[in-house]
């Protein structure tokens, strides 16, 4: 990157080290990073959305949506997290290149499943065959955000259906005095009120979110484990400009400080948003800043 | 091949008795029940021991950060925060490839790069960091009322300690310290998908039922027998824990009797 870095056999310490941070590759790996972070910022909402469905889906008074609702936090509750990522990767794969199959090659009548092969038509493949290197990428990089959303989402379902369940009960049955609609009441009277109470178990959620993206080495994305690993290994000469000893020790203390310094962040963050969002309301919390105040 | 067969070439394959070669086509239900099962045998050993390992050095944190003193505080603080604010999967890697590295100086840590030892001591220190925060919520939940009456009926230090302040604070920490124990036990399976490598394919549960869903491209049959599994595992634990609540309880009026609820969530 640096004028002087054509020949780092000559360079000193510093010079060197500050060549060998700034590699093609040492960027990939910054990126990876960014990959990280983009993947919080859209798994989190895409997650508290899939939460708040099912979480209302639970409440319905109509059975067999409740149910769906509760099964879909019951299920995957139930059983470990990484089984979980590692399952629906494949079946989330499989379950599109089967719909598109049906879809795009009806006159196909050879079974899908042959012995341990799942053969699809090639117009089906996802992505096709021909389609270049970052779709892909990209590709699996939606699965993971999917995974992590389906997964994450019913985290934020229970969180976000015992929340509505905590709204004080008084203050439905006012609105309810008041002739709102039930529509009406959960608007304006539920939902206001239930981010205060969500708000531990939803902070919770997002401490564990980002601890769980690290997964995503599992789910086969370049991510920041798959390059610590591959540029901590030991380097000969022969291979790089840059040769050095088996440095992953130390790229993966590198990671554990950034997850250390992200975690401490948030815990900052969401203090202050608990601060906030209490203002005003009925809790222990609430009146401490009223009497604070006064 | 019957389903006996299999199970005395593949019972106790994950510790590396019996059949060397794992099936490599044809697969059979049973072999994939089998398979998993042995697996399963090093998810328990891990949670197992890093459970009871971690209890003790849990209750050590759990003081430590209750003191008043800054010299017993800052650290049990800092050792909770480092465990408990990074993921486990780093942790396993941190730790296999320091290991690695002390290996290549000191052939005393030779062990330490295996399974059996290395991914315990990080699962040990792990599980201590989150009970230990447990623990010390409980400690500073234990009824003024208890340590008042204690003081009048002059019981001081480690007796007051032992025999009034320890048996409540666990009684008031059981049912979370229970989930914490069901959820150590699910990421035991990350294991053998971090740093440590799982020599001569013997490996756990999740490395069985990976391997299965790898060779067939089916993943409806493994995972499912493998979440199987782990639901029984979890059942058992919640019995096991749920009979030394009733013990901790037992002068507690059975109505106001805390209930284990298993509430589990998350990941490391």
């Amino acid at each position: 990157m640096f004028s002087y870095c054509t020949d780092p056999d000559t360079l000193g310490r510093a010079a060197w080290l500050s060549c060998y941070l700034t590699t093609g590759s040492h960027m990939s790996f910054y990126w990876s990073f960014v990959k990280v972070l983009v993947l919080l910022a859209i798994t989190a909402p895409i997650a508290l959305g899939f939460g708040f469905v099912g979480a209302t889906a639970a409440r319905s008074h109509v059975a067999p949506v409740s149910w769906l609702g509760r099964l879909y936090i019951a299920i995957v509750r139930g059983v470990p997290d990484i089984a979980f990522f590692l399952f629906f990767v494949i079946a989330l794969d499989q379950l599109f290149e089967y719909g598109r199959h049906r879809l795009m090659c009806p006159e196909w009548t050879d079974p899908i499943r042959q012995g341990s092969d799942f053969i699809v038509c090639a117009q089906a493949k996802l992505p096709l065959g021909t389609a270049p290197e970052w779709v892909h990428e990209t590709y699996g990089f939606f699965l993971a955000v999917f995974t992590f959303a389906i997964v994450f989402g019913a985290f934020a379902a229970n969180v976000l259906f015992g929340a509505m369940n905590a709204v004080p009960r008084a203050q439905q049955e006012t609105a309810e005095a008041y002739g709102m609609t039930r529509r009406q009441t959960f608007w304006r009277v539920v939902v206001p009120q239930m981010w205060l109470y969500a708000l531990p178990g939803l902070s919770n959620l997002w401490m564990v979110l980002i601890k769980a993206t690290p997964l995503l080495f599992l789910l086969g994305i370049e991510d920041i484990v798959y390059w610590a690993r591959e540029l901590g290994g030991t380097k000969t000469a022969r291979f790089t400009d840059y040769p050095h000893g088996d440095w992953r020790m130390w790229y993966f203390l590198a990671l554990l400080v950034f997850y250390l310094g992200f975690t401490k962040l948030s815990e900052i963050a969401l203090g202050k948003l608990t601060t906030r969002l209490s203002h005003g309301q009925a809790t222990t919390g609430g009146e401490a800043l009223r009497k604070a105040a006064a | 091949m019957s389903c006996w067969q299999t199970l005395q070439d593949y019972g106790l394959r994950s510790i590396g008795i019996g059949e060397r070669l794992l099936p490599r086509s044809d697969f059979t239900i049973c072999e994939h029940f089998v398979l998993i099962g042995s697996g399963m045998i090093w998810n328990i050993y891990f949670g197992v021991f890093a459970l009871i390992s971690g209890f003790a050095l849990a209750t050590v944190l759990a003081l430590g950060k209750a003191s008043p003193r800054a010299v017993l505080r800052k650290p049990a603080e800092a050792f909770i925060f480092v465990f408990r604010g990074s993921p486990l999967f780093i942790q396993f890697f941190f730790a296999y490839f320091v290991f690695l590295s002390l290996k290549s100086t000191h052939p005393f840590f030779d062990p330490f790069t295996s399974a059996w030892l290395g991914a315990l001591i990080v699962l040990f220190f792990n599980t201590s960091a989150y009970s230990g925060e447990i623990f010390y919520g409980a400690l500073q939940s234990v009824p003024k009322g208890d340590v008042e009456a204690a003081d009048a009926y002059g019981l001081t230090g480690w007796p007051r300690f032992r025999r009034i302040i320890w048996p409540t604070t666990l009684r008031l920490a059981w049912p979370a310290y229970t989930n914490e124990a069901i959820f150590l036990f699910h990421a035991t399976t990350l294991v053998y998908f971090s740093g440590f490598p799982a020599r001569q394919q013997r490996g756990d549960a999740l490395y069985y039922a990976n391997y299965f869903a790898d060779k067939t491209f089916n993943p409806f049959v493994p995972y499912p027998i493998l979440a199987l599994y782990f639901i029984l595992l979890t059942l058992v634990v919640i019995w096991i824990f749920g009979r030394v609540n009733a013990r901790l309880n037992r002068h507690v009026p059975k109505t106001a009797r805390p209930r284990l609820r298993y509430r589990p969530n998350l990941i490391r």
